[in-house]
C-alpha cells in the first residue's frame, strides 16, 4: 500500500510526470510521504530535463578535458583559455517545447537563459549563435514558426546588445510538430575573475535579484520532459515571458557586482527556477540551505510555495554573498532598479529547508534530489547500417546548371540573410566576420585576437547512421573554424532526440554520442557544456536525431583569417582533401532526386584532421584569404556561395565521367582554396609533403560558373534564385 | 575635446561610441540617466540602444530622465548634440528635433549596411565629407521610419537641414532621411552606426569622418 500525504493521490503523483517506482524512492529518501510542494520540487528535479536521468550514464563518456579546459560540463557554462589570462565561456541550451508553443516568447526566453548562464560565470557575452530547425516550409505552421521564433531571438539578443553572428536552420517534415530553437552564448571573461555555483560556508546570506516571481513558467522542466500531443497548446501557459530590459539591467548589475569580491557563489534561476537553483548551489558547495519565502519578490499577492519554488519567471539570479557585503551589493542592484532581497542561509544540515508564514512547507535532503535522482539505462537497439546508395539511383541531372540552381535555391541551402537582418551582427563593433560564413569572428575586445564560433549537424547522416553523423557533426564544427583560419578550442552541444523509452530512439541517441566521442577524441575538440532535449515527439512521430555543435576556436592573429569571398580574377581554385562523387544522403539526391537513402559520407578523423591542419597552416602563411569548407550540396555548391559573395565568378573543370558526383558528392574533410596563381604550386607541394590530397580546380573570373567550358550560370540568377526563397516563402504575413 | 556620453538603462552602444571617441583622441565620460548635473563638455552623446526596453514608444522615457534637463538646458546654449539610432529617438520625443520615428515600413528590425548620401557638409558633423558624398555604414533598427508632416519636411529641405540621406530607403523614412539636424545645426539625430563604421577589420570606415569632423571642430 503506497503512502500519500493529504490531498495527495497516485494521480497527482503521475500528473507530476514521475512513475510508481520513482515515487517508491521518494517515499524511500524521505521516510514519509512528501506534501504537495515536495512532490512538486522532486517532480522538477527528478524530470529528464534537470536531472538527465536517461542521458546522463552517456555523457560520462563523451571527452571533457584538455589542456584548454579550465571547467568542463556541470557548471552553467564550459570555460576554455584563450590565453593572454582570459578565457572564453559558452554553452548552448534548446527551447524546443516553448518554442513551439509560442514561437516568440519560447524563442525569446531560450536567448535570454543562454545569455544568462555565460554571464553567470562572470563573462560578458560578446556573441549569440543558434541553430533551428522547422518543419516541412509547406507546412500550415511553419511559416508562423520561423516568423515567430526569429523575431524572438531577434527581439531579446538585439535590446540585450550581444550580436547574433551565425547560425544555422534546416527544414524537414519531422519537425513540423517539434521544431528546434537551439541558442549558443559565447562570453569572455578574465581568469582570475570566473564565479562559480558551489554554495561553500554555512551561515551565508542567500540573495535572490532580478525580477519578480510571477505564476509562468510552472513546471516548464516538465513539460520539456514529455512529447507532445494535439493538445499541446493548452500547455501555452507554462511558457515564460521574457523581458531582455531587465535582463539587459541585470547582466549589468551583475557584472558591476562581480568587480568586487561579495560574491561566493552564483547560479541563474533558469528550469525550475529558485528550487533547482537553491538545490543545486547547496549540493555543489555541500552544505544546505534555508530559504524563507515570504522575503521572495513575488508579481502577484497570494502565490502558494509550490508556485514560488516551481515558477520559471524569467532574469532572476540566487547568489551567496559574503556576510556584511549584503548592503554594498544591494546598492548595486537599487542602481539598475533591480530587486534584491535576502531570502535565507547557507545551513549545515544538508536539507533544503523552506519556511513560509512561520511554518516549514519543505524539508528535503539536498541529496536526494540531486545525486540520489534517478539513472536509467534504458534499452537501446543499433540502428541498421544503411546500404550504400547505388549510382543508377542518382543518375547525372539533364543540365548541371539548372541542377545547381535547384539546389542553391532549396530550403537548405537557400541564402539565411531574411532572417539574420533581423539580428543586430554588428553591436559592440567587434564583428570582424559575421553571419554567411563558415564560422563567424568575433574580435576579443582591445585586442588583435579573435574567437571563431560555428553552430553545426546534419541530421539527415546522423538519421541514416548516427555513429557516422555523431562524428560528422563533430568534424563539420571543427572544419569550419579551421576553414576562417581558427585553431578549434573546444565545443558544446546541445543533443536533440526523440522519445528515450523506445529503444530505436535511445539508440540513436547511444550512437551519435559514440560518434561525437570518437571525433571529439581524434580532434583534441572536448566537450565543455551542454544540454539534453529528449521527448521531440508529436503523436509518436521523432525528430531527425539532432546533436547540434556549437564549436569555439581562437584566432591569434586577426590578420591571418580566411573569408568565403572569391577575391581576384585570375586566381586559382584548389580543392583540398579527396573527391570521391559521394551522393548517399547528399543534398542532391534528395533535391533532384527525391532520395532520402542510402549511406552518409564516411567520416575519416585521421584525414580530417591531416587535411584541416594543412588547411590552417596556408591561412597562418599567409598563402590563402579565400577558404570554404565542402559540405551540404558538394563542391559545386561551395563555389557557388564563394561567387556570390565576392561577386566574381569562376570556370571550374571537372572529370568528365560522373562529372554530378565530382560536383555534388558531399565525401568529407574538404576544402575549396581560392590561391594566387603564384602560390600554387608551393601550396601543391607543401599539400604532397604533408600527404594531403590538393588538385586544381579551375579559375576565378567572369559573370559566371562553368564546368568544362560549358553553358554559364549567371551570377545574377543565381542570386536571384539563392537569395528569393526566405523572402517569397516566408516574408507573406500570415 | 570633452565629450559626455549619457548612458541610459539597456543603452547598448555607449561602449562602442565611446571606443570611437578615443580611437579620435577624445575622451568621453559616461554619464548615468540619474545624475542631474553634466560636467564642463564640448558634445553630447545621446548612444544607441534600447533605453528602457523601448516601453511605451522608443525613446520616450528616456526623453524625461532626470539627465535630459540638463542636456536640454545645454543644448539650448549651443553645446552640439549627437543621436545616434535610439539617440535620434530620444532627440526628437524630447523636442530637440522635429518629426517622429515609427516602426519600419517592414515592420521587421533591419541590420545591414546601407549606402546614404552625405547632402550637407557644412555642419560640424560633417565637415570632412564632400557634399553628396556617398558612404557606406552599418543600420541597425526597428523603428527608424522618420516621419513629419510635409510642411516640416519641406522646411527641413529648404533649410539644408536634411543632413543625411539613404539610396535605397530600407525603412519607409520619409524623404529618405536618414539623419537632420536642428535649425542652428548644433544637433543631429542619425538612424546609422557611424561608431560601428570606424575600423577596416569590422566593415567599413566612413564613420570615422564623423569624428573627425567633430574633433576639427570641437577641439
Amino acid at each position: 500500500m503506497t503512502a500519500f500525504a493529504e490531498g495527495i493521490s497516485a494521480a497527482t503523483v503521475r500528473e507530476h510526470g514521475l512513475t510508481e517506482d520513482e515515487y517508491g524512492q521518494i517515499l524511500k529518501r524521505m521516510g514519509r510521504p512528501p506534501n504537495y510542494t515536495e512532490l512538486g520540487i522532486f517532480s522538477v528535479m527528478w524530470s529528464e530535463h534537470c536531472s538527465y536521468k536517461s542521458s546522463r550514464r552517456w555523457l560520462k563518456e563523451l571527452p571533457t578535458t584538455g589542456a584548454q579546459v579550465i571547467c568542463g560540463p556541470g557548471e552553467n557554462a564550459g570555460i576554455v583559455d584563450i590565453g593572454d589570462g582570459q578565457a572564453a565561456v559558452f554553452k548552448m541550451e534548446s527551447h524546443n517545447h516553448p518554442s513551439f508553443i509560442e514561437p516568440y516568447q519560447g524563442a525569446a526566453t531560450g536567448v535570454g537563459g543562454i545569455m544568462r548562464d555565460v554571464f553567470t560565470m562572470g563573462a560578458r557575452p560578446v556573441a549569440n549563435l543558434n541553430a533551428l530547425r522547422f518543419g516541412d516550409p509547406a507546412h500550415e505552421k511553419t511559416r508562423h514558426l520561423v516568423s515567430g521564433v526569429v523575431a524572438g531571438i531577434g527581439g531579446y539578443g538585439n535590446c540585450m546588445g550581444v550580436p547574433t553572428v551565425g547560425g544555422e536552420v534546416n527544414f524537414h517534415p519531422s519537425y513540423n510538430g517539434n521544431i528546434l530553437v537551439n541558442a549558443m552564448t559565447v562570453g569572455v571573461v578574465d581568469q582570475d575573475k570566473i564565479f562559480y555555483s558551489a554554495a561553500k560556508g554555512v551561515g551565508n546570506p542567500v540573495v535572490y535579484v532580478g525580477s519578480k516571481t510571477g505564476r509562468d513558467g510552472i513546471h516548464g522542466a516538465t513539460m520539456a520532459s514529455a512529447e507532445f500531443d494535439d493538445n499541446s497548446d493548452e500547455k501555452r501557459p507554462t511558457v515564460q515571458v521574457g523581458d531582455p530590459f531587465t535582463e539587459k539591467l541585470l547582466l549589468e548589475a551583475c557584472l558591476e557586482l562581480m568587480a568586487g569580491d561579495a560574491i561566493i557563489a552564483i547560479q541563474d534561476m533558469g528550469a525550475a527556477g529558485l528550487t533547482s537553483s537553491s538545490v543545486e548551489m547547496a549540493s555543489k558547495g555541500e552544505v544546505g540551505i534555508e530559504l524563507n519565502l515570504d522575503q521572495v519578490p513575488c508579481r502577484e499577492t497570494g502565490m502558494q510555495p509550490y508556485e514560488m519554488m516551481l515558477s520559471e519567471s524569467q532574469e532572476r539570479m540566487l547568489m551567496v554573498l559574503h556576510p556584511g557585503r549584503q548592503e554594498a551589493a544591494r546598492a548595486i542592484f537599487d542602481k539598475w532598479g533591480l530587486d534584491f532581497a535576502v531570502i535565507g542561509l547557507t545551513t549545515n544540515t544538508g536539507h533544503l529547508t523552506l519556511n513560509y508564514q512561520d511554518e516549514v512547507v519543505a524539508d528535503i535532503p539536498v541529496e536526494g534530489l540531486t545525486e540520489d535522482a534517478p539513472i536509467y539505462d534504458r534499452p537501446w537497439t543499433s540502428t541498421p547500417k544503411p546500404a550504400t546508395l547505388k549510382a543508377d539511383a542518382c543518375p547525372p541531372p539533364d543540365d548541371l546548371g539548372a541542377a545547381l540552381l535547384t539546389l542553391m535555391g532549396s530550403p537548405d541551402l537557400a541564402s539565411r540573410r531574411w532572417i539574420w537582418e533581423q539580428y543586430d551582427h554588428s553591436v559592440m563593433a567587434d564583428t570582424v566576420g559575421g553571419p554567411g560564413g563558415d564560422a563567424a569572428i568575433v574580435r576579443i575586445h582591445g585586442t588583435n585576437k579573435g574567437l571563431a564560433i560555428t553552430t553545426d549537424v546534419t541530421p539527415r547522416y546522423c538519421q541514416a547512421d548516427p555513429i557516422e553523423g555523431g562524428r560528422q557533426a563533430v568534424a563539420e564544427a571543427w572544419r569550419n573554424l579551421t576553414a576562417v583560419g581558427a585553431t578549434p578550442l573546444a565545443m558544446t552541444d546541445c543533443l536533440n532526440f526523440g522519445n528515450p523509452e523506445r529503444p530505436r530512439i535511445m539508440g540513436q541517441f547511444v550512437e551519435c554520442l559514440s560518434g561525437m566521442g570518437e571525433a571529439g577524441r581524434a580532434l583534441d575538440f572536448p566537450i565543455v557544456s551542454g544540454n539534453v532535449s529528449l521527448y521531440n515527439e508529436t503523436n509518436g512521430e521523432a525528430i531527425l536525431p539532432t546533436p547540434a555543435i556549437g564549436g569555439v576556436g581562437v584566432i591569434r592573429d586577426l590578420a591571418k583569417r580566411a573569408h568565403v569571398a572569391l577575391e581576384e580574377t585570375g586566381d586559382v581554385l584548389l580543392a583540398v582533401g579527396k573527391t570521391g562523387g559521394h551522393l548517399g544522403q547528399s543534398l542532391f539526391a534528395r533535391e533532384i532526386h527525391a532520395r532520402e537513402d542510402g549511406a552518409p559520407p564516411p567520416v575519416d578523423l585521421a584525414t580530417e584532421r591531416r587535411n584541416g591542419n594543412f588547411v590552417r597552416t596556408c591561412i597562418e602563411k599567409g598563402m590563402t584569404t579565400s577558404v570554404h569548407d565542402i559540405s551540404d550540396g558538394g563542391l559545386y555548391v561551395a563555389v557557388a556561395e564563394m561567387a556570390l559573395a565576392g561577386g566574381i565568378g569562376a570556370a571550374l573543370e571537372a572529370p568528365h565521367t560522373n562529372t554530378h558526383g565530382f560536383l555534388f558528392g558531399e565525401d568529407q574533410a574538404r576544402y575549396v582554396l581560392a590561391v594566387r596563381p603564384d602560390q600554387v604550386d608551393r601550396i601543391l607541394s607543401q599539400a604532397q609533403d604533408a600527404s594531403v590530397p590538393a588538385q586544381i580546380l579551375g579559375h576565378v573570373g567572369g559573370a559566371g560558373l562553368t564546368v568544362n567550358a560549358g553553358r554559364a550560370v549567371s551570377l545574377s540568377t543565381l542570386r536571384e534564385v539563392h537569395e528569393g526563397w526566405f523572402a517569397t516563402t516566408l516574408s507573406t504575413r500570415t | 575635446m570633452k565629450t559626455c556620453v549619457i548612458v541610459f538603462p539597456a543603452s547598448n552602444c555607449d561602449r562602442d561610441v565611446a571606443v570611437a571617441l578615443e580611437k579620435m583622441g577624445a575622451s568621453p565620460k559616461m554619464v548615468w540617466h540619474g545624475e542631474t548635473d553634466l560636467p564642463a563638455t564640448d558634445l553630447i552623446v545621446l548612444p544607441g540602444g534600447f533605453s528602457y526596453g523601448d516601453y511605451l514608444r522608443s525613446g520616450a522615457m528616456a526623453a524625461r530622465a532626470p539627465i535630459m534637463r540638463e542636456v536640454l538646458k545645454r543644448a539650448s546654449k549651443g553645446t552640439p548634440v549627437l543621436g545616434i539610432c535610439n539617440g535620434f529617438q530620444i532627440l526628437t520625443e524630447a523636442g530637440l528635433l522635429p518629426g517622429a520615428l515609427m516602426r519600419n515600413a517592414g515592420l521587421k528590425f533591419i541590420c545591414k549596411t546601407v549606402a546614404v548620401t552625405v547632402e550637407n557638409n557644412e555642419t560640424i558633423f560633417t565637415a570632412r565629407h564632400t557634399q553628396g558624398q556617398h558612404i557606406h555604414i552599418p543600420i541597425a533598427h526597428h523603428d527608424g521610419n522618420y516621419f513629419a508632416d510635409e510642411d516640416t519636411l519641406d522646411h527641413l529641405e529648404g533649410e539644408g537641414r536634411v543632413v543625411l540621406r539613404y539610396d535605397d530607403n530600407p525603412n519607409g523614412s520619409a524623404r529618405n532621411i536618414a539623419g537632420i539636424v536642428n535649425k542652428s545645426g548644433t544637433i543631429l539625430g542619425m538612424m546609422p552606426h557611424p561608431e560601428r563604421s570606424i575600423d577596416p577589420l569590422t566593415g567599413t570606415c566612413d564613420g570615422k569622418a564623423l569624428f573627425e569632423s567633430l574633433v576639427e571642430a570641437l577641439a
